[in-house]
């Protein structure tokens, strides 16, 4: 059966692969690029004296809610396999669970009241 | 306020001139524009203009600058004016009214006037690279020139960040939003600092669309402005013929017939419902709510179909001649009225289904972009955007022409000052004007529609044709205009987006000696900044687009 | 069954499946106008074919043989790659899911699932997930401004609300006891009444809000919305560069339409006496529906508003629904 799964995931990453190549590679059916002109210019609403490139340092409150995401995002993964074996594990498994999102929400409100997530 | 009274507030040392402005001098007037701002209630500096009497009557100086105020009544006009001598500088006024920073950056611009302590004084009309001063009556109107170089603005950007605390720009990102940019309408250049997506601080730059309106306005005869003045705010170009029409009748101390008042105000009306239309279509979209734009313009696509019929042209109608309008309704025109009329209170009443109710909507209007109403009578903003602020200011009641007063109708006003507010008041205009149409439409007299003075009205085609006399009366105020009688006047009606006004010189001649409009979109997007700092990207847009900033009137 | 026939088999279902959905997505852009057309009162594509449904071909070979324009200052490598990685993501998410019920064609029984992963579900938001560095190393790539706004409003948004959707499934899950899309299908045979969608409708909702999200849907479509942004991390693409991403968002549209269809709605059981295949196929096509109709009415939100309602109303219900789902289940 495992082989079989790498099997068709092999095809299927291969196709998936191919096709977006192979319409790109279509480009080439029209005009070919012309680099001398004024199109390859960066758009910034028809200004080109521009101030400041785009390699600048970018303001960190966006990347904080990334940061947060990688937090919590790691935590959903472990909560995936007991809530699959939930029965299972029964008043123990959930109590452990409770504990550990308790632990999670508590993050959440310190998060929350640090003002990590106001945008302003 | 009385002559007299005006006289014995400062103690003799002002006179009046025929024009019925103030004379002042030139060391007084930072005082005399105090006193008048605060003790005699004259809130609101209208306009600022220079007039250069090179080719006039330059006797008593070459220059003179000129202030127009209004009352806080809103119904009274007072003029000041500054005879400069031969150093052309002025003390600026921008500590008393906001709204004098641009207005005196244009003077310079356009007439080469300094203002002394003036924050920002540099070209704002015309281009960077531009040489000379072009109003200027010896400025030769044929010498083209090519300015190539973009301003990148950071004069202007970095002591306004210096001014907030910030001493390396390292951590802000500089963005253009405009010329070219889908929320720009029209071609505006807002040239932000941003710290993430907050904006930090603005500076606008305007002039793209500028064409030197009031330049052409000097080498044409009245009748041959009017198309011109189409293209000043074209979402509603028939209120800005009215505009222009009704200065030049005052000059001519003429009252045009009954009829024609009543078309003025039935069109007038129209167009003030088709101009808010556009300005709440273009701004939903803004917003992403798509689908109101097609609810929004599918009537005002009827209401063009009506005045293609009526006037010949869609968007620059040039329907008003001095004295008049120039065609009678036409047949069958009540019922395309009745279902223009119809059609746009459907758009609005399934807009407003849409919107009203929106939890997203209200959160993206409400408290965003929000100018306080001092601080937006400083600014110099009128119209809708005023009226949102809660200052209940709308010439048509301030100080009523065609009969406005006779009419049963309401002003709107707002209570925050935001961009909630702006939309709402306009929907509300929109029922208020058809609201207004309808009852002219029930009382409007039979009769002429143009004065039947022969100096002044063109005559009848049909006496053209058939007649000597229609003839000569043709040929004689096609070539040399209608005859103004020497005067400096300034009048305004209630333009769709706030008082239009115009200040013509004239000097009996049939082409005007100067024309100076004052488009209100030039005030609001003069407050812009004060609104969208601290705001996100998001707010900016919807900010830009409630203001109504229409780029044809704003840079002439 | 001997090797190659499986090898067969296996391509030919990628082919079909990857073709259909790429068919799928291609129509429904023409849809997409038509229905906004209609809502909006205008007639959409009218010109090219019958009720302008040749539009599609016409957009196809207009993107195919565009010009290939690569801005100056851009990071070369990385703009070629991000679209690609934006449509090859979409495409391989597809590969666990089941679309129809397994049919028999001239005595040989097909399951129409390319790979039956037994954590499909895993896999499937696992990999649709890689298609946020699509938008991010286009946005980070084109030296332009406006990309690297659009890449962070993507970034934030997309994260923000994978958590919200992880979340959400979670209490399903507690409840059939598997992560395979199979199972969860199975799980809800037997009529309307067995859907999910009626013992936890808290996290169907939170499910669909999140599609929305993930999907870059309005009202949540921040990321490349024109007033504010330009086109977001897509401003300096075009031609099929730009088709790439196109294509990418809309078999993501695909995928989240399928799987609300099985997590929550019956997936491909049959009711009454129409037959899964159909019933399927009404579903997604209810939820692409449902889509553009959301986009016909609604204004977009701010993105600080879409992290407002991510972060402090979205994910505590989520926990919310979860802890209450323990609780009732143990």
């Amino acid at each position: 059966m495992s082989a079989q799964l790498v099997l068709s995931l092999s095809v299927v990453l291969i196709l998936a692969l191919g096709v977006p190549v192979l319409f790109l590679l279509s480009s080439k059916l029209g005009p070919q690029e012309s680099t001398k002109n004024s199109k390859n210019i960066p758009y910034e609403s028809g200004i080109t004296h521009c101030v400041g490139g785009c390699d600048n340092r970018f303001s960190v409150k966006f990347y904080l809610v990334a940061i947060l995401f990688v937090l919590f995002d790691v935590e959903i993964v472990f909560m995936f396999p007991w809530a699959v074996r939930v029965r299972e594990l029964g008043y123990f498994g959930l109590f452990e669970m409770f504990a550990f999102i308790a632990l999670l929400v508590l993050g959440l409100i310190y998060i929350y009241r640090s003002g990590a997530l106001k945008w302003q | 306020m009385t002559v007299k009274n005006f006289k014995t507030l400062f103690e003799n040392r002002y006179f009046i001139e025929d024009s019925g402005a103030f004379i002042v001098e030139k060391s007084n007037i930072l005082d005399a524009l105090h006193v008048i701002k605060n003790r005699d209630n004259y809130t609101l500096l209208l306009d600022m203009t220079a007039v250069d009497y090179l080719k006039k009557d330059s006797s008593k100086a070459r220059f003179a600058v000129i202030y127009i105020l209004r009352h806080s009544d809103f119904s009274q006009i007072l003029m000041l004016k500054v005879y400069l001598d031969a150093t052309l500088t002025l003390p600026s006024v921008t500590s008393l009214f906001k709204s004098a920073n641009w207005a005196e950056r244009e003077i310079w611009d356009q007439y080469g006037i300094q203002f002394q302590n003036h924050p920002n004084l540099k070209r704002i009309l015309n281009h960077k690279e531009f040489i000379g001063h072009p109003l200027c009556k010896d400025y030769p109107i044929t010498q083209g020139q090519l300015c190539t170089k973009t301003d990148d603005l950071m004069d202007e950007m970095t002591p306004l960040l210096k001014s907030k605390g910030y001493e390396n720009f390292e951590d802000l990102m500089f963005l253009n939003l405009g010329p070219a940019h889908p929320a720009s309408h029209g071609t505006i250049r807002n040239f932000v600092a941003l710290e993430g997506e907050t904006i930090v601080s603005t500076v606008s730059e305007i002039g793209y669309l500028h064409r030197g309106f009031e330049k052409s306005c000097e080498n044409h005869t009245y009748n041959q402005i009017i198309p011109y003045t189409d293209r000043l705010n074209y979402c509603s170009a028939i209120l800005n013929n009215i505009a222009f029409a009704h200065t030049v009748e005052g000059m001519l101390g003429v009252e045009i017939p009954q009829r024609a008042q009543y078309i003025r105000v039935i069109i007038g009306e129209l167009s003030r419902a088709i101009d808010h239309l556009v300005c709440l279509a273009a701004m939903l979209v803004d917003m992403g709510a798509l689908t109101n734009y097609w609810y929004l313009y599918n009537p005002r696509e009827s209401v063009y179909t009506l005045l293609s019929k009526l006037t010949g042209a869609r968007l620059t109608n040039s329907y008003m001649r001095i004295g008049g309008v120039s065609r009678d309704f036409y047949e069958g025109f009540e019922e395309d009225l009745r279902y223009s009329l119809k059609d746009i209170q459907k758009g609005v009443g399934d807009t407003l289904k849409l919107i009203a109710h929106n939890r997203i909507f209200h959160d993206r209007t409400q408290n965003v972009g929000i100018i306080k109403k001092d601080e937006a009578l400083n600014r110099g903003i009128t119209g809708p955007n005023l009226r949102a602020c809660g200052i209940a200011y709308d010439l048509r009641v301030a100080k009523p022409y065609y009969g406005y007063d006779t009419f049963d109708f309401n002003i709107p006003i707002g209570s925050t000052g935001d961009v909630y507010d702006r939309m709402m008041v306009r929907f509300e205009e929109i029922e208020q004007s058809i609201y207004i149409i309808k009852q002219a439409m029930k009382r409007i007299p039979k009769g002429d529609i143009m004065l039947n003075n022969h100096s002044i009205a063109l005559p009848s085609k049909q006496s053209v044709y058939t007649s000597i006399e229609g003839v000569m009366n043709q040929f004689k105020l096609i070539y040399e205009g209608v005859k103004v009688p020497s005067k400096e006047y300034y009048d305004a009606i209630e333009g769709a987006n706030g008082e239009l006004g115009f200040f013509i010189v004239s000097d009996g001649s049939g082409t005007p000696y100067k024309v100076k409009v004052r488009p209100p979109c030039f005030y609001a997007m003069s407050a812009l900044p004060s609104m969208i700092e601290g705001g996100m990207i998001a707010d900016a847009v919807l900010s830009l687009g409630s203001l109504n900033i229409i780029a044809g009137e704003l840079d002439r | 069954m001997s090797e190659t026939a499986v090898i067969i088999e296996t391509i030919v279902k990628a082919v079909v499946v990857l073709s259909v959905v790429a068919g799928m997505g291609a129509f429904a852009t023409w849809i997409e106008r038509k229905v906004l057309a209609f809502m909006q009162r205008r007639l959409g594509p009218m010109h090219v074919g019958p009720y302008g449904v040749l539009q599609l071909a016409a957009d196809g070979i207009k993107l195919f043989t565009k010009e290939d324009i690569i801005p100056q200052n851009a990071l070369k490598p990385i703009f070629v790659l991000a679209p690609i990685v934006a449509a090859t993501s979409a495409f391989v998410a597809m590969a666990a899911i089941p679309y129809f019920p397994e049919f028999t064609v001239f005595g040989y029984t097909v399951h129409p699932i390319v790979s039956d992963i037994n954590v499909a579900l895993l896999y499937v938001m696992g990999v649709a997930s890689v298609g946020i560095y699509g938008p991010l190393l286009a946005g980070m790539s084109s030296a332009n401004k406006w990309s690297l706004l659009g890449a962070a409003r993507a970034v934030v948004q997309i994260l923000s609300f994978e958590v919200v959707s992880g979340l959400s499934v979670l209490a399903p899950i507690m409840m059939i006891g598997s992560l395979s899309l199979i199972d969860i299908n199975d799980f809800q045979s037997g009529g309307v009444t067995n859907w999910l969608l009626w013992k936890q409708p808290l996290a169907f909702l939170l499910f669909a809000i999140a599609g929305f999200a993930e999907t870059n849907r309005s009202p949540f479509d921040t990321i490349e919305f024109e007033a504010e942004i330009v086109s977001g991390f897509a401003t300096e693409y075009s031609g099929m560069r730009w088709g790439l991403f196109f294509v990418g968002e809309y078999a993501n549209m695909i995928t989240i339409a399928v799987l609300v269809s099985i997590i929550f709605m019956g997936g491909y059981n049959p009711i009454w006496f129409i037959p899964g295949a159909i019933v399927m196929l009404l579903k997604v096509s209810f939820w692409i529906f449902l889509f553009l109709w959301v986009r016909a009415a609604w204004p977009h939100v701010r993105p600080d508003q879409l992290m407002w309602v991510c972060w402090k109303v979205l994910m505590p219900l989520a926990l919310v629904n979860i802890l209450i789902t323990g609780i009732v289940l143990v």
